[in-house]
């Protein structure tokens, strides 16, 4: 059985249809159109709705937005469901509501209650509603009508005079009617889900259930169903596995689980590694990064995946579990091929271990894709080098969409170690050992030939970026 | 009724009239209470219906065998196109669009038969489980390829002033090129969506998101071989249209109604978006050419310009797409001597349709295209080149198709821009920081646009309304338009309110139905509010003349002195509130329901001669965009954007800027990251929104100021506004300029740089090293 709130009503569902996705629950169970349907697949943000959660230290909530067509409804479990129709009291209008009626910001409409739950996320968070943050909030959701402008207005006005709303006079209500689900030990299973919450039930399940597929946050998996139309098997969530869910930070490494969401562990990531900031910002939009889990993108072994380059350039490690013991895998020969990992079956990602920067280590994660925000990579090139006297002492790559499988270019280190950073003849053969290292592939993304000659271009950003003696421009996108 | 004879006169400030009223359904859309297609509750007997498709571009179907689909889980019905009782064409102008594939298969993804099911998801299922046999044939797939095959779906076309050739041949100074001008996907946020209820015997109830209901109702009824009157159409509001649901909503609706009579039960056929994605026409691909003569001075002498559009394996509206395109490819210069040909390439692909600019864009970006090119090749700023070519009283005012500009505001409009955005200031600080930039260059670019208004199919420029006042003096208004998100709606509702002098929440402008306003024109060319607004207020001036009447005949006054205003109806010392007076025009049995009609004047065009007066005036405009480009990685970012725009009077400032920015940003997309590929196989292989990039929030430019040009349309169009739905959409063919200002600094500003649309990162890299290899020491 899964329990959630739906608003203040609390569901229990004992059983629904395998493959549903909230976004049906919502239109087709409960009538709520509000939410609709764009794509089916994450991409276009109409049917946002916000899951409001228990914080980890369970004194408040927080409100998310995720997709509602890729999630899973086991995945609501404990959780409180807000749609487009709750926010309103009556005919009187919430302060986003009204915010983008006196903006103009809908034309056609069909996109705008995704836009009001991104903006009510907003405004229930405590961050400065900077251009920055503003469309960070809606980098989930299209709108193909208003050109966004009047919508970015709306959103800064409203979160600028954030006012207590019905939301947070119900909180404590809230709050104790999803603590009580938590407490509950009845067996979490929905929609052919599994939600075990320690290891040795996790490993049960496993064993029980040889060919369930693991499942974090289904961004990926979700799409199985609604573009593929496949039936999902069996599937076991790591949703509820509190040991997946932690974040330590010693003076050797930064740990974080493989359960949570992106979204909680990008501000440790980019505290510890600055140079991250923009590829974090330009992983896939915040809905999903409120939903997707490390461990899914790693496991996923996508080549296209944007964690993955950065675990292999700064020489990461990921720790599976059995439910009996735990091993340590380097990243560097964790993928073993395409879709493929080392992972055992019966195995999980427990953790990933990223080693700190050595203070003469400089780390740079660059994206190169059609659209800056959302986008798969075309390229996406890790570099870290470290300097000793002003020589290459190492030098760790990792990157993504040029092969098979997310890959580092061994060449660089074989061939730099020892060489003077800032000679021009460094740069140079960088550049050409990049725009060889590789044979990637012509798709709908990007050439084979562009592949190459941007990777040996990245380079050379690289280089000016490392130089202590150039200042000069070397990105387009902004990013603080 | 009262004598207010103290009052004083009142003046009409309560008219929401030419105010920033908010669009008449935005609360409910912030609401998630304003219904789509799909969000109407469902009769309980509903079932889905789905199509399942061709997996390849060409050839003959020599076998189907439908027994898995028709064994598959809740499917109730199974369809080819030998089950259909009526016409299966559905052709909207000329034939060729078969409803599904009859034996000839035309494109990749072409819908093969159709499937009914109990639930979405099995109809979906189903509908991947035929078995079928195609003999394939060579499949043509580019311009190319199609001018060679001369493989065209409707005649060519050409028209010109002059002697073009010996233009050329006498030119101190002389360039050719070709331009790839790629297509675009709607991408309507609202796929598309029918649902058909049949009713009495052979009536059907039609519920779509369709731009087009009368089409709707034609075809379905020839679908189903009954008359037009047995068909209802009902359109409350699309989620999107931008012209994909002109004529391709239609075959949706077709398909559901015949269900729906096959079962006698609802049936609902929405498209899951890669489906939507396959099953649907683009805006066309175009592969242009042109030779043009010009002097030293950057004047421009002659032009021989030949477009072809690419228009997929039917005709669809490709002919008059492609006129628009050759009435536009001078935009806004005077060419000189003109050969202007345009040829409809029939290719093996989905029959590509209307979007919004129709044409227009593909060819107005040759215009600037030319203009970049003689800039680069005289040395001059391209803001010279462009200013100096504009149609002038010097230069001549008559277009290549023979139509004299009467009205030519783009000078002065561009100098305002060319001022209040600083040009040539920001000009001089593009240079000074490029020169210190080694990696990330700047450019800079103001392009006009001067775009026709009207149908070019003659006869589409004609609207009906019709109007109801209730005996409390509330006001129904039906029209002939739909309402896709442009404000339509809004501004009849101000339209409407504006003549009674009555308050906007007295006015529901309700569905378009094709049972309240009937042989309506497609929601298109951006002259929605041209033509339904002056039916509606036609409609409204025959309804205020019965009341006036009776108000001047109760009080001895003259009819022509009688003015509606402010919620009252007043004539010299006498008023009364117009509710009051609908109650009196009842009791004295006075109708109290009126249509209205209009049809656009001063129109036509000889195609014989290749001239005429195609549109009934321009709407105009011109923005300047400002770029970062990363000569790395060939990324950009649109950094500023400056517009002024001419509406005419702005009947709503507030939607009209809307209009405008959103047109800008869709058409930023078109040119820029929304990049359609086929593969070798005719497949098309950007099918859903992980490979397709419209702008996101984050491509809006963090400077983006448009202000309205304030000037009244000197035509007689509904209060003198002008209409804007498509103009601005060309406003970002400045942000392509940009883009190749940009890297035309990396060879100083020699040559132009040679940048297909989309300008990808990846296209714009390749330019870049096609400027820079042979300078590039460090390569």
């Amino acid at each position: 059985m899964i329990e959630f709130l739906l608003n203040n009503e609390p569901v229990s569902l004992e059983e629904c249809e395998t493959g549903m996705s909230v976004q049906q629950f919502l239109r087709q169970q409960k009538q709520l159109t509000g939410t609709k349907e764009g794509c089916a697949a994450g991409d276009c943000g109409a049917c946002t709705i916000v899951l409001g959660e228990l914080t980890a230290d369970e004194s408040g909530l927080q409100y998310r937005t995720v997709n509602s067509c890729i999630t899973l409804l086991a995945n609501l479990h404990g959780k409180q469901v807000i749609t487009v129709e709750h926010l309103s009291d009556g005919k009187q209008l919430h302060p986003v509501q009204q915010a983008l009626v006196d903006h103009h910001g809908s034309q056609c409409g069909f996109c705008t209650p995704g836009i009001i739950m991104s903006m009510f996320s907003l405004y229930h968070s405590d961050a400065e509603p900077t251009r920055e943050t503003v469309n960070k909030s809606l980098s989930g959701n299209l709108c193909r009508c208003t050109g966004y402008r009047p919508i970015i207005d709306a959103t800064t006005e409203v979160c600028e005079r954030r006012q207590p709303d019905a939301f947070t006079q119900k909180q404590l209500q809230t709050l104790s009617q999803l603590k009580d689900i938590q407490a509950k030990h009845t067996e979490v299973f929905a929609n052919g889900v599994h939600l075990p919450e320690t290891r040795e039930a996790m490993a049960g399940l496993l064993a029980a259930y040889p060919d369930a597929r693991l499942v974090g946050g289904s961004t990926d998996l979700a799409l199985e169903s609604t573009q593929q139309l496949k039936s999902l098997p069996e599937l076991i969530s790591t949703q509820r596995m509190k040991d997946c869910k932690q974040i330590t930070v010693t003076d050797e490494q930064v740990t974080v689980g493989a359960a949570l969401p992106l979204s909680d562990i990008d501000p440790v990531l980019v505290a510890h590694f600055p140079a991250l900031h923009e590829l974090i910002e330009r992983f896939a939009s915040l809905p999903i990064r409120n939903q997707a889990t490390l461990g899914g993108n790693v496991a996923n072994a996508s080549p296209i995946g944007d964690m993955p380059p950065v675990l292999l350039a700064l020489n990461a490690t990921i720790e599976a579990d059995d439910g009996h013991e735990t091993r340590l895998l380097p990243a560097s020969t964790f993928f073993t091929g395409y879709r493929q990992t080392q992972l055992r079956k019966g195995e999980w990602i427990k953790a990933i271990h990223f080693p700190r920067l050595q203070a003469n280590t400089q780390l740079r994660a660059y994206k190169v894709s059609k659209r800056h925000e959302d986008d798969i990579s075309a390229v996406c090139a890790v570099f870290a080098v470290t300097l000793e006297n002003g020589m290459v002492a190492a030098i760790n790559s990792g990157f993504g969409g040029v092969a098979a499988t997310p890959v580092s270019c061994d060449a660089l280190a074989e061939q730099l170690i020892g060489q003077p950073w800032q000679a021009e003849a460094t740069r140079q053969l960088g550049k050409r050992i990049l725009t060889s290292a590789f044979n990637p592939i012509d798709d709908v993304r990007a050439s084979a030939a562009y592949r190459n000659q941007v990777l040996g271009n990245l380079w050379q950003r690289f280089w000016f970026e490392t130089q202590s003696a150039l200042l000069v421009t070397t990105r387009v996108p902004h990013y603080a | 009724m009262r004598k207010l004879i103290e009052q004083p006169q009142r003046q009409d400030n309560e008219s929401p009239l030419l105010k920033p009223t908010k669009h008449e359904s935005a609360i409910r859309q912030v609401m998630g209470s304003a219904r789509y297609v799909d969000d109407i509750p469902v009769p309980a007997d509903i079932a889905y219906a789905c199509v399942g498709v061709t997996d390849v571009a060409s050839g003959t179907l020599t076998s189907l065998d439908l027994t898995n689909v028709k064994q598959a889980p809740g499917v109730i019905d199974v369809i080819t196109v030998a089950d259909i009782p009526g016409h299966t064409d559905i052709g909207p102008v000329f034939e060729g669009d078969p409803i599904l594939v009859d034996s000839e298969v035309k494109f990749h993804g072409q819908p093969l038969f159709a499937v009914l099911a109990a639930t979405e998801e099995q109809a979906r299922v189903a509908a991947t489980l035929a078995t079928f046999t195609i003999q394939p044939s060579a499949a043509i797939l580019t311009a190319e390829d199609a001018l060679s095959a001369n493989s065209t779906v409707r005649p060519q076309h050409q028209f010109g002033q002059g002697d073009a050739e010996q233009a050329l041949q006498q030119a101190p100074l002389t360039a050719e090129g070709t331009l790839s001008v790629g297509g675009q996907e709607h991408l309507y946020l609202e796929g598309q969506a029918s649902l058909a209820l049949p009713e009495e015997d052979d009536r059907v109830m039609i519920y779509t998101s369709s731009q087009h209901p009368s089409e709707v109702q034609k075809l379905v009824a020839e679908v189903l071989g009954v008359k037009l009157h047995k068909v209802t159409v009902d359109m409350r509001r699309m989620g999107g249209g931008f012209g994909g649901k002109e004529s391709q909503a239609a075959q949706w609706a077709c398909l559901a109604a015949v269900f729906a009579m096959r079962q006698r039960r609802a049936v609902k056929m929405r498209l899951p978006r890669m489906l939507d994605m396959q099953v649907t026409g683009k805006r066309h691909p175009f592969e242009n050419t042109f030779k043009i003569g010009f002097d030293n001075d950057g004047n421009m002498l002659g032009a021989d310009i030949t477009v072809n559009g690419i228009c997929g394996h039917s005709p669809d509206l490709s002919d008059a797409i492609v006129d628009r395109a050759m009435f536009h490819v001078d935009n806004a210069y005077q060419l000189g001597a003109t050969a202007i040909t345009g040829n409809r390439l029939k290719t093996h692909m989905v029959s590509h349709t209307a979007f919004r600019g129709f044409g227009g864009p593909q060819g107005m970006i040759m215009a600037e295209l030319m203009m970049d090119v003689v800039a680069r090749q005289t040395g001059l700023d391209p803001l010279t080149v462009r200013m100096q070519n504009l149609y002038s009283e010097s230069k001549g005012l008559t277009t290549p198709y023979g139509m004299t500009l009467e009205q030519n505001i783009l000078p002065a409009l561009m100098t305002q821009l060319t001022e209040s955005s600083q040009y040539w200031q920001r000009r001089e600080k593009i240079t000074a920081f490029n020169q210190q930039s080694p990696i990330i260059k700047k450019g800079l670019a103001l392009t006009p646009v001067k775009f026709g208004i009207s149908f070019t199919a003659k006869h589409l420029n004609q609207a009906g309304a019709l109007i109801h006042i209730y005996t409390d003096g509330s006001i129904q208004v039906n029209h002939g338009g739909t309402e896709m998100g442009q404000g339509l709606h809004t501004k009849i509702g101000q339209i409407v309110a504006h003549e009674f002098g009555v308050e906007l929440d007295n006015i529901e402008v309700t569905a378009t139905r094709t049972d309240k306003v009937p042989n309506t024109s497609p929601t298109a060319a951006s002259s929605g509010t041209d033509l339904n607004g002056k039916a509606a207020q036609n409609a409204c001036l025959t309804l205020k003349s019965r009341l006036a009447a009776l108000f001047a005949d109760t009080h001895g006054v003259a009819e022509e002195d009688v003015v509606f205003a402010n919620g009252y109806v007043t004539a010299g010392a006498h008023n009364i509130a117009f509710a009051e007076l609908i109650q009196q025009a009842y009791m004295a049995r006075i109708s109290l329901s009126a249509t209205g009609y209009y049809r656009t004047p001063k129109i036509y065009y000889d195609r014989e001669q290749g001239t005429g007066r195609p549109f009934f005036y321009f709407a105009n405009g011109a923005a300047v965009s400002e770029v970062s480009v990363d000569t790395l990685t060939g990324e950009y970012t649109v950094d500023a954007v400056d517009i002024l725009h001419d509406v005419g009077t702005s009947l709503n400032p507030a939607i009209d800027r809307g209009q405008i920015e959103g047109g800008f940003i869709q058409g930023m997309g078109w040119l820029t990251t929304e990049d359609l590929r086929w593969n070798q196989d005719g497949k098309l292989i950007s099918n859903n929104l992980a490979t397709y990039k419209i702008p996101a929030v984050g491509d809006t430019p963090q400077h983006f100021n448009v202000s309205l040009f304030d000037r009244p349309n000197a035509e007689d169009s509904i209060y003198h506004s002008k209409a804007v739905g498509e103009p601005p959409f060309m406003l970002a063919i400045s942000v392509w300029c940009a883009i190749k200002d940009a890297v035309a600094s990396l060879a100083d500003y020699q040559k132009d740089p040679d940048i297909a649309v989309p300008a990808t990162p990846e296209r714009v890299l390749s330019a870049i090293t096609a400027l820079t290899e042979n300078n590039d020491a460090s390569a």
